[in-house]
């Protein structure tokens, strides 16, 4: 009885001791020494030393013994596997006892020794045991089915093993039947594509009785498996929900949470008129509040899980704020995802009691809490705009206690209060003002300059405020910086006359003596607006703000609806998809909820329709390629690509007997074509941080001049089109189009927020294109893009990256990321972006290149529609660097010879002719690589007709 | 599924350590003592993720247990098991301690084999578990073929909580009605959340295999019966309870209950929680704590704090216990209370007033004087709720037990012949009220 005796041996010698006891005749010493043994393998001491004496204990009729000894084997068999061979007599042997206990011990055990040899002599006692009389041998069987597909899914395919264990779901013991379930279900996921659980009305029939007669793991395995069911309409998806009803009264709280996931996603194929869907509603509401009676580990769990379900439906929770007050003694996990829950049920109905919990909360000790409550307060405002007159005096008592991360939390919720009822709330400001000195968190400072900016003309010192934050301008964070940069620049705007001299201050300190691009940019941004137009600095800088809207943080629907799918789980508990924390390809599956079905409402709302895609299949946005998909996941999403092309040798494999003759002018002999590229402009598309929202708009109306600006100079730009919709990349909608100007590549790119996450973290990558696009810098979004947000940015490109062959010609893949995931689209380019500026060919070159250059090479095409003179054509044609060399007039017909260089150094010879009053004209193009004729042809179109 | 089992001490010395899935390293053993039992910071999840590996942990006293996986799994699931874990091994060896763990750590992994396959929990009743694993080493010579195989369809069965065969000369069975009051109420008096979680604890000795059906005053029931028969309604104007949630031990029917709202079961041996159930309606507080606080100057505060007993007079509370926080920086207390004893315990920063006995409708009195050092913290008391402990001889909720009918068919004994006894106890949960 005084086991505890065998950790306390810690003696030299101690193995050799051991050895010798091991070896004993006498049984009870044999038994004592393999405890002891046991117990210095818990602890974490080496004792395979010991192996092949201790597998000689294993011949026993002591089934204590031989379960120490199998505890053993267990955790050294796969440092000792040929040592480990010695048991196999013994398992198989003990698999034919009589005593059941002692055959399920013994496949139990025989499945937990990861020793190849050992697996090949499992497989045999495996199939009798699936097949046993006893249903606790075929129980253990079935788990152990699992545990070999583990070791080696081949050999269990090759068996049979998985038709058996299909077999075992219409076994007629409930346990048999669950464990069978849970061993499948385990299978199938890592076969994502197997149809193994082959779920049908008959299989879920089977599923549902064994539902009432299993222990409540076996309940739970049940429940899980019967959550990837899609019913086929919403009068099956209703029976089973009848069926799975009551296990929401069982004890086991993950009984009752695997119900809830099964009836949560069967609801969503359910009429909202049918009775049935509001009855389902109120049986969902108590049993989740009788979680929270639970143990807080499981509290905290139930919380997590009530956080995603009030997001999706709110309508089940929303009498129940009271059960999600906080306790004094509740542990602080339990604390903050209640706090979280009570925001999102707050309502006008019940504001009144959640502020009065909230000022008790914003009083207790824990910080992250406390400081989350005062956050709370903020929220409330926002949301219920009645009670904003009330957050906001709460607020206020709050930074009169002066505590330092109260009044800091307070100001930072403040300036949202701001943002979203403008003009309504300043005679606070001289409070706030006046805890100016204790702030030291950027967050809050920032937040402080804001406002300070913002209400300028109405705080008569606001100049000596901003200037007192000035003096130590560069140990700030960024955050400051820019904030009190464009605060300036406001109050330069609103009070210009005593200001001007701050103004110049900030300016010279953002632009001359920062390293930071971001605030150099933005320095120089307004330092331009101000010295040449400030009626349009005005408009830009004090443009009106949009409101923000009132769900901050709510996750994003498609995300919501896959963690809907896993309620109870880890996923659940993380909020996020189990790809984000699971290895390797187990349970990466993508899940979504079952579409609505066509009995009911088809289509209710658009929202739906994609999650409709049968689970696990992405729309592909690239079309498939083979390993060429393969080499756009494997880049790398960090800085772009700046060398030359790196992977020559590919680039020849995929050349040669594509590109045939023209691979050497393709592949650039001419490198002076390449430098006059090289320019890479910086990035002008500097979007100012922070407050991104009224900024960010109004900056993009800058932009938008300088680009009508450039258009003057530059080559044709195509209105932007939308490349990847938002309903394939998780709400973030790209449009673009490309540019050149002077010189310079650029994609300019429209990235919009239709999620309703805070998007960041964005990067960029292009394939290998066949001109060897490449960004000349990483993609510069500055500000978190929130919600319904969109962000204007001009990315250089260069044309030094590496080059591959694609089809079409100008096909461009690229992958974008943001802290959400990875995204993939295609598209087309316009030739003419690659014209370059020195692609006028000398006269005499031109006729001996013309003539060089083998007539089958000759391409013609008919531009119809093109009503224009040569003149009027020429000059068109011109400013997007295609150049006439030599005009002609032959027999009334204008013709225009004019040449044009790709970037790689591709010169394109081309004679334009054009009759006058005849609408077509007839373009005749010579290259050495003709397979650009047709992209030029297209180029020529563009120009010509827009 | 469950990847891993650890058990440590308090310092992080691991006690019991079971892999069972070959994704967990010993390394698993280290991480989580390093950051989670070894953190400087007080816990904040029960759940941490480290290096992708989950860790879910709960703590017995000083004793920490852990599950450890690298899959999606349940997480429900998870916590469910290790508290039945805790079960079990307090119905094996008793109180959870390192002493009591080392004892029997042969016995624990003999459990942990028989309870986790492959990380999948299996039957983890106890009375199926002492069939055929005991402290004493596994009874396996001397059973006979019967007797293995109705151990094993035990284990498996559908009613894999009772063993067939038990006798009892006399046929007596207790109920507990157990419940915990919880309340929030604001200075003022107002409640601002009071809820009842009560438990029904049964403890058989039948035999056979009975069937039982459990009655209360449910008020869904009473009402359905009524529709019945118009007099009943009259004749049974006593009080029903709305009960707002219940969940039932695995014994009950939950089918049957959903439908007909009836509670069957036939019992395990011995005792087991047959049901918990949450009220909010109609709750009788026991007391009303009505709290005076002033503050006088910067050094002092005058505390008053009055109880009220609201119950039938004829009835006894006991163990009545109020604390009063005080504030951090209390240099002296001076209390004066006319029923009972208070004492000011600095260690826990609160005044403990204790009552042995209170009868019904009764009121008592504490006041104190709180004498203050002077601080220059600005940070103001956060005045903690004052709390209250209790025990009454009457369920809050106003739940009543109406019957358990006890069948058995095929032993001569019935219905009549059962002793049965019943007994309520409300204690006090949370019951707080701030000041």
């Amino acid at each position: 009885m005084t086991d505890s005796k065998y950790f306390t041996t810690t003696k030299k010698g101690e193995i050799f001791e051991l050895k010798a006891e091991l070896n004993s005749d006498k049984k009870e010493k044999k038994k004592e020494a393999v405890k002891k043994v046991i117990a210095s393998m818990t602890v974490g001491k080496d004792v395979s030393a010991l192996f092949p004496d201790v597998v000689n204990c294993m011949q026993t009729d002591n089934l204590e013994l031989k379960k120490l000894v199998y505890l053993y084997l267990m955790n050294y068999a796969k440092s000792q596997p040929d040592m480990a061979i010695m048991a196999v007599n013994t398992f198989v042997k003990d698999c034919e006892d009589p005593n059941p206990l002692i055959r399920a011990l013994a496949v139990r055990t025989m499945g937990c020794i990861r020793v190849d040899k050992i697996t090949e002599y499992l497989c045999e006692p495996l199939r009798k045991c699936l097949k046993d009389e006893d249903p606790y041998v075929r129980k253990t069987a079935a788990v152990c089915v699992a545990k070999l597909h583990d070791i080696n899914a081949q050999l269990v395919e090759d068996q049979g093993f998985l038709d058996t264990l299909k077999d075992l779901i219409s076994d007629s013991n409930p346990m048999v039947v669950a464990n069978a379930v849970a061993a499948l279900s385990e299978i199938a996921e890592s076969h994502p594509s197997s149809n193994l659980l082959d779920l049908n009305p008959q299989s879920i029939n089977k599923l549902l009785t064994a539902l009432n007669e299993c222990t409540e793991w076996g309940q739970i395995f049940i429940l899980d498996c019967l959550a990837n069911y899609t019913p086929k309409d919403d009068r099956e998806a209703q029976s089973i929900c009848e069926r799975v009803t009551p296990r929401l009264s069982h004890a086991n709280s993950a009984v009752v949470l695997s119900a809830v996931k099964v009836l949560m996603k069967f609801m969503e194929m359910l009429s909202k008129d049918l009775d049935y869907y509001g009855t389902l509603l109120k049986k969902l509401a108590p049993p989740l509040v009788t979680l929270l009676s639970a143990e807080p580990e499981l509290q905290y769990v139930a919380l997590r899980n009530i956080n995603l379900i009030v997001q999706k439906r709110p309508e089940i929770l929303k009498h129940e704020m009271k059960v999600f007050f906080v306790k004094y003694n509740d542990p602080i996990y339990v604390k903050l995802e209640k706090l979280d829950i009570m925001i999102r049920l707050a309502s006008q109905a019940n504001i009144a009691q959640v502020l009065a919990e909230l000022k008790e909360y914003a009083t207790e000790v824990d910080v992250d809490f406390v400081r989350k409550a005062v956050r709370a307060i903020g929220r409330c405002a926002i949301k219920v705009e009645q009670s904003a007159e009330r957050c906001v005096s709460t607020l206020l008592d709050l930074i009169q206690t002066k505590v330092n991360y109260v009044v800091q939390e307070a100001i930072v919720v403040i300036k949202d209060i701001f943002r979203k009822y403008p003009n309504k709330y300043e005679s606070v400001i001289a409070t706030l003002c006046e805890n100016l000195d204790s702030l030291d968190e950027p967050e809050a400072r920032a937040a402080m300059i804001w406002i300070v900016g913002e209400y300028a003309e109405r705080i008569d010192n606001a100049d000596e405020l901003l200037e007192s934050f000035l003096e130590g301008f560069h140990d700030e964070s960024t955050q400051v910086q820019l904030q009190l940069l464009t605060a300036i620049v406001k109050l330069f705007l609103k009070k210009p006359t005593e200001t001007q001299e701050l103004v110049q201050q900030v300016l010279s300190l953002a632009t001359q003596d920062s390293d930071n691009p971001d605030l150099r940019d933005r320095g120089y941004i307004y330092w331009r607006l101000l010295s040449t137009d400030p009626v349009a600095a005005k408009e830009v800088v004090l443009a009106e703000k949009p409101l923000i809207s009132e769900e901050t943080d709510l996750i994003e629907p498609t995300l919501l609806d896959e963690l809907i799918c896993y309620i109870g789980t880890l996923a659940s508990v993380y909020h996020k998809p189990p790809s984000a924390f699971v290895e390797g390809g187990r349970g990466v599956v993508h899940k979504s909820l079952p579409p609505r079905t066509a009995s009911s409402e088809s289509a209710e709302s658009p929202e739906t329709a994609p999650t409709g895609a049968p689970p696990g299949e992405q729309p592909d946005v690239i079309p498939a390629q083979g390993d060429l998909l393969g080499d756009l996941l494997n880049l790398d999403l960090g800085p772009p690509v700046s060398g030359p092309p790196l992977a020559t040798s590919s680039v020849q494999m995929g050349a040669v007997d594509l590109l045939g003759g023209g691979l050497d002018s393709l592949m650039g002999d001419e490198p002076e074509g390449i430098g006059g590229t090289n320019f890479v402009a910086p990035p002008t598309a500097a979007v100012p941080a922070n407050l991104g929202a009224p900024i960010g708009s109004g900056l993009s109306d800058l932009f938008d001049l300088t680009s009508g600006v450039g258009t003057l100079s530059g080559s044709y730009v195509a209105p932007k089109a939308v490349w990847l919709p938002a309903m394939k990349a998780k709400g973030l909608e790209i449009s673009g189009t490309f540019t050149r100007q002077v010189g310079s590549i650029s994609m300019d790119l429209q990235l919009t927020n239709k999620a309703l996450q805070v998007m960041t973290d964005f990067a960029i990558q292009f394939n290998r294109n066949s001109f060897g696009l490449a960004p000349a810098a990483p993609l510069q979004v500055h500000a978190p893009l929130s919600p319904n947000q969109t962000v204007e940015i001009s990315l250089p490109l260069s044309t030094v990256g590496s080059v591959m062959k694609m089809e079409p010609l100008n096909n461009l893949q690229v992958a974008v990321k943001n802290n959400i995931d990875v995204f993939y689209f295609s598209t087309l380019y316009p030739l003419h972006i690659l014209f370059v500026e020195d692609g006028k060919m000398d006269r005499q070159m031109f006729l001996a290149t013309w003539k060089d250059i083998p007539n089958e090479n000759e391409a013609q095409f008919q531009i119809r529609d093109c009503p224009l003179n040569a003149e009027a054509a020429s000059s068109k044609l011109q400013s997007s660097n295609i150049f006439t060399v030599a005009k002609r007039n032959v027999e009334g017909q204008d013709m225009l010879y004019q040449s044009l260089k790709l970037t790689n150094g591709i010169w394109v010879l081309a004679e334009l002719r054009i009759q006058p009053g005849n609408p077509s004209c007839t373009l005749s193009l010579k290259c050495r690589a003709p397979e650009v004729s047709q992209h030029v042809y297209q180029a020529y179109e563009t120009i010509l007709k827009n | 599924m469950i990847g891993g089992l650890f058990i440590y001490n308090h310092k992080g010395e691991v006690l019991i350590s079971r892999v069972y899935r070959d994704d967990i390293g010993r390394n698993a053993v280290d991480a989580f003592r390093v950051n989670v039992i070894h953190a400087r910071q007080q816990v904040r999840s029960p759940v941490t993720n480290i290096a992708r590996t989950s860790f879910f942990h709960v703590k017995r006293s000083n004793i920490w247990l852990a599950a450890v996986t690298k899959q999606n799994v349940n997480a429900a699931m998870v916590f469910e098991f290790l508290y039945k874990m805790c079960d079990v091994m307090a119905a094996y060896f008793g109180k959870i301690s390192e002493e009591n763990i080392k004892n029997n750590f042969v016995l624990i992994y003999e459990l942990l084999d028989e309870i986790l396959d492959f990380g999948y929990p299996q039957n983890s009743e106890t009375g199926a578990l002492k069939t055929f694993i005991t402290q004493q080493g596994i009874k396996s010579r001397h059973q006979t073929k019967e007797e293995q195989s109705q151990i094993t369809s035990q284990v498996t069965g559908q009613i894999g909580w009772r063993r067939e065969g038990i006798k009892y000369r006399r046929n007596e069975l207790f109920l507990d009605v157990l419940e915990s009051v919880n309340l929030l109420m604001s200075p003022q008096g107002q409640v601002l959340s009071a809820h009842v979680s009560g438990r029904v604890v049964m403890k058989s000795y039948l035999s056979g295999m009975p069937e039982c059906k459990f009655g209360m005053n449910d008020k869904i029931v009473i009402e359905k019966q009524g529709k019945g028969t118009a007099d009943e309604t009259s004749k049974s104007g006593k009080q029903s309870i709305a009960v707002d949630d219940c969940t039932f031990h695995q014994c009950v029917r939950l089918s049957k209950f959903d439908s007909e709202r009836s509670i069957s079961f036939i019992p395990p041996d011995g005792e087991f929680e047959l049901m918990r159930y949450r009220t909010t309606k109609d709750i009788i507080l026991p007391f009303r704590v009505i709290p005076l606080v002033r503050e006088v100057g910067r050094t002092k505060l005058e505390v008053k704090v009055v109880i009220k007993s609201n119950f039938k007079p004829s009835l006894l509370a006991q163990k009545i216990e109020v604390r009063i926080p005080t504030p951090l920086n209390t240099s002296g207390v001076q209390v004066i209370c006319m029923k009972g004893k208070a004492k000011y315990k600095a260690s826990e920063n609160a005044i403990v007033w204790k009552i042995k006995r209170m009868a019904g409708m009764k009121e008592s009195q504490i006041s104190a004087e709180i004498e203050l050092l002077p601080t220059n913290d600005k940070k103001k008391w956060a005045r903690p709720p004052i709390s209250m402990n209790f025990e009454v001889p009457f369920a809050p909720s106003g739940l009543k037990v109406r019957y358990l009918k006890v069948f058995e068919p095929k032993l001569n004994y019935s219905d009549h012949d059962v002793i049965k006894w019943v007994r309520y106890i409300g204690r006090s949960g949370i019951y707080e009220t701030r000041c």
